[in-house]
């Protein structure tokens, strides 16, 4: 109960706070530059100068705090020795080249970065499409949407169940071997069967996402506009045809969206691999060597901040890209 | 060659009935217009036609053929869309091969067909440029690019010249009709709520009105003797005065005397039983003349628009009735608030009773659907609604 009042209060103080700032400066603002008077063109277009300021500095404060300065401070972290004590340049960076468990994630990153971009589009572009045309296509988009409510940690955890593993004969809880071995096949240790254990894994970010890039396709297919389509239908274009040749390249932005939205989403994977084999068997990646130098055992915090910067310059060009695809869709 | 036949056609979407009774006979090589105000299901009868709409009763053919489940691909014809429906993505010359590539046809095909339909469009110059580089009119002349060089034998235009500014509307509706008459064997059918449109391009116009045909006809037949109230009014701008009289002489001539106190003769006959009827006397404004004789209509000038050529004068202007209008040669600013006398030909006006023009009473319209029995008396008909010299 008390938990609930702190954050009934939190949540109010928040709101009002945002409230008060917001009015409170522009009162004290107007009051200074007032919009009447002898000088009033000149003041409105000072406050006007003013304002966007007033309006964006609570944002660019926080942001500053919690964004601009973590990457500094990593940046610096990083040329420093385990217990950041010593400064030693780019000892640690060298160290990364050689190490056989960071190729290893970049290897596996690689790989997802390649996969699960790719299916989770094309899986969304087709339930996109299907579900337009079909009497029950919003209930089959709430079911494929669905997943983008779970956390990656519960997905972890509900995929983990299904790849669960019982000596061969057994009762099979893991519904995968359960097939399996109804179908008269010998039940697997999928999580830690190389090197298919990575793509086992790539499955639960592809079933996550392929809500979301449904969704957002789905938005963009209704978007064309439907005269292009019956012109196609007179020109005698086949489904097939409308759809790769009509359909989808007007549509092509949306598509690189998402799908560099979705590379972004992959490069950071942590959660699914923490949670169902925490880079072993051959499926480290990036973010979690990162967590393990960082936080486990004894703590690196140099070797553990080289890795997030390699993991930040690698998204940096991606975000940028989608960035810059965003603005031009927003045109 | 194709000749279009429409056989009791209707369309309707669950209980509503958008369209019905819809019979029309369209020769090869004709320019049909249809008009008619919005929601009248004008644009739904072309896309039918097209294919992109169901027919749910009565049968198309073309060229004898029964059209109405074959895919539209397949009936020989190609569509121009009021928002142009270029393919985005494809540049100029792209769009217009993309039917061929469809079809199949081999790259030397498509080459010389863009090219020759580039240059019959002015749009040599923009082949390798996309439809967002173009103007509104380039567009239109891509988008109807795209139906020549398929050749196909029914050309369908759904309002073409909607989304341009008036000055290109004017150069387009000529190159429209420029077109047409380069290929006199196709057909083409044409949309639009346009009058002069409709006027300018039609060999025959087709009237539309709550899901059924008003009245077909050539563009001055509707204009000179229009079947009912409604076509009265939808053709000519501004339009016809209606006034509400009763009828008091018959004869080779009808004498009517108006609720608002003139009197007039009508070049229309009617007999002895038709003494007493209530009428309504259709005039047209430019038909109006001012006079010092007897008058058909007398009222103060509440309004003058002075357009230079002719100018506008209205009477009882206001919300609750629609005004009189009259439209003179020449500028008569100096009528506003004066009382004028207004007289017009007995030849040049029209009776109508409970909506129908009394000219066809006993006889349907000289080009209405097949399936009414062919009219009798045409000669006297003509004699009798003889054509305003003045106009």
């Amino acid at each position: 109960m008390e938990l609930f009042l702190l954050a009934v209060s939190t949540i109010a103080i928040g709101v009002l706070g945002c409230v008060a700032w917001f009015w409170g400066s522009n009162y004290v603002l107007d009051s200074i530059l007032p919009p009447r008077g002898p000088n009033a063109g000149a003041n409105i277009r000072r406050a006007g100068m003013v304002r966007p300021w007033l309006f964006l500095g609570p944002a660019i404060l926080f942001l500053g705090i919690y964004l601009v300065y973590p990457v500094l401070n990593s940046v610096w972290l990083s040329l420093m020795n385990a217990s950041s004590s010593r400064f030693v340049g780019g000892d640690n960076y060298g160290w990364l080249i050689g190490d056989s468990k960071f190729q290893e994630s970049m290897i596996n990153n690689f790989l997802w970065l390649l996969v699960v971009p790719a299916l989770s589009t094309l899986f969304g572009l087709i339930a996109a499409q299907l579900t337009d045309r079909i009497r029950w296509g919003n209930f089959g988009k709430s079911l494929i949407f669905m997943p983008m409510a779970i956390s990656f940690v519960g997905a972890g955890v509900i995929w983990k169940l299904i790849y669960e593993y019982r000596e061969a004969g057994a009762e099979q809880i893991g519904l995968l071997n359960a097939i399996v071995q109804a179908l008269g096949g010998n039940p697997q240790t999928w999580l830690s069967l190389q090197p298919w254990n990575n793509f086992f894994l790539m499955i639960v970010l592809v079933w996550i996402q392929t809500g979301f890039a449904m969704v957002i396709l789905s938005a963009a297919l209704r978007g064309i506009p439907e005269e292009t389509i019956e012109a196609a239908v007179l020109d005698g274009a086949s489904p097939w045809q409308i759809f790769f040749k009509i359909k989808v390249p007007q549509i092509m932005g949306t598509i690189a969206v998402v799908w560099t939205t979705i590379t972004i989403t992959v490069l950071k994977v942590f959660d699914i691999v923490f949670v169902m084999t925490n880079g072993q068997w051959g499926t480290q990646v990036l973010a979690n060597l990162m967590y393990d130098w960082m936080f486990r055992g004894t703590p690196d915090y140099g070797r553990g901040s080289a890795i997030a910067i390699v993991l930040m310059v690698l998204v940096l060009p991606i975000m940028i890209w989608n960035i810059r695809n965003v603005r031009k869709e927003m045109r | 060659m194709a000749d279009l036949k429409l056989t009791d056609v209707a369309k309707s979407y669950g209980d509503v009935n958008v369209l019905r009774n819809i019979d029309l006979d369209i020769t090869s090589g004709e320019f049909i217009v249809f008009v008619g105000p919005s929601g009248c299901g004008k644009s739904t009868l072309l896309r039918m036609i097209a294919g992109l709409e169901r027919i749910t009763g009565g049968t198309l053919e073309i060229d004898g053929q029964q059209m109405n489940d074959i895919p539209p691909s397949q009936r020989g014809i190609a569509m121009v869309f009021q928002s142009y429906a270029l393919y985005p993505h494809m540049t100029v010359r792209d769009n217009m091969a993309f039917a061929l590539k469809i079809a199949g046809q081999s790259k030397e095909q498509i080459q010389q067909a863009t090219d020759r339909a580039g240059k019959m469009l002015q749009l040599t110059p923009y082949l390798d440029r996309l439809p967002k580089a173009l103007s509104g009119g380039q567009r239109q002349r891509v988008a109807i690019g795209r139906a020549i060089v398929r050749d196909p034998k029914v050309y369908l235009f759904d309002e073409p010249l909607s989304n341009l500014d008036a000055a290109l509307r004017v150069a387009t509706r000529i190159e429209i009709a420029q077109l047409k008459e380069s290929m006199p064997d196709r057909t083409m059918i044409y949309v639009t709520h346009d009058q002069t449109e409709a006027m300018t391009l039609a060999d025959r116009i087709v009237v539309l009105a709550g899901g059924g045909i008003a009245q077909v006809g050539a563009p001055l037949e509707l204009y000179e003797r229009p079947v009912n109230e409604f076509v009265a009014q939808f053709i000519g701008s501004p339009a016809m005065n209606l006034l509400p009289g009763r009828i008091t002489g018959t004869g080779a001539r009808t004498r009517v005397r108006l609720d608002a106190g003139g009197e007039c003769e009508v070049a229309i006959p009617t007999g002895p039983e038709d003494e007493g009827l209530t009428v309504s006397l259709g005039v047209r404004p430019e038909d109006m003349r001012i006079t010092d004789g007897p008058a058909l209509f007398e009222g103060e000038v509440d309004l003058t628009e002075a357009l230079g050529e002719v100018t506008l004068l209205y009477f009882g202007t206001g919300l609750e009735a629609d005004p009189v209008i009259a439209k003179l040669p020449g500028i008569h600013n100096k009528l506003n608030h004066t009382t004028v006398r207004l007289t017009a030909d007995p030849e040049a006006m029209h009776l109508f009773h409970e909506g129908n023009s009394l000219l066809y009473r006993d006889n349907p319209p000289p080009s209405a659907p097949r399936r009414m029995p062919e009219p009798e008396g045409g000669e006297d008909l003509d004699e009798i609604a003889k054509p305003n010299p003045a106009r």
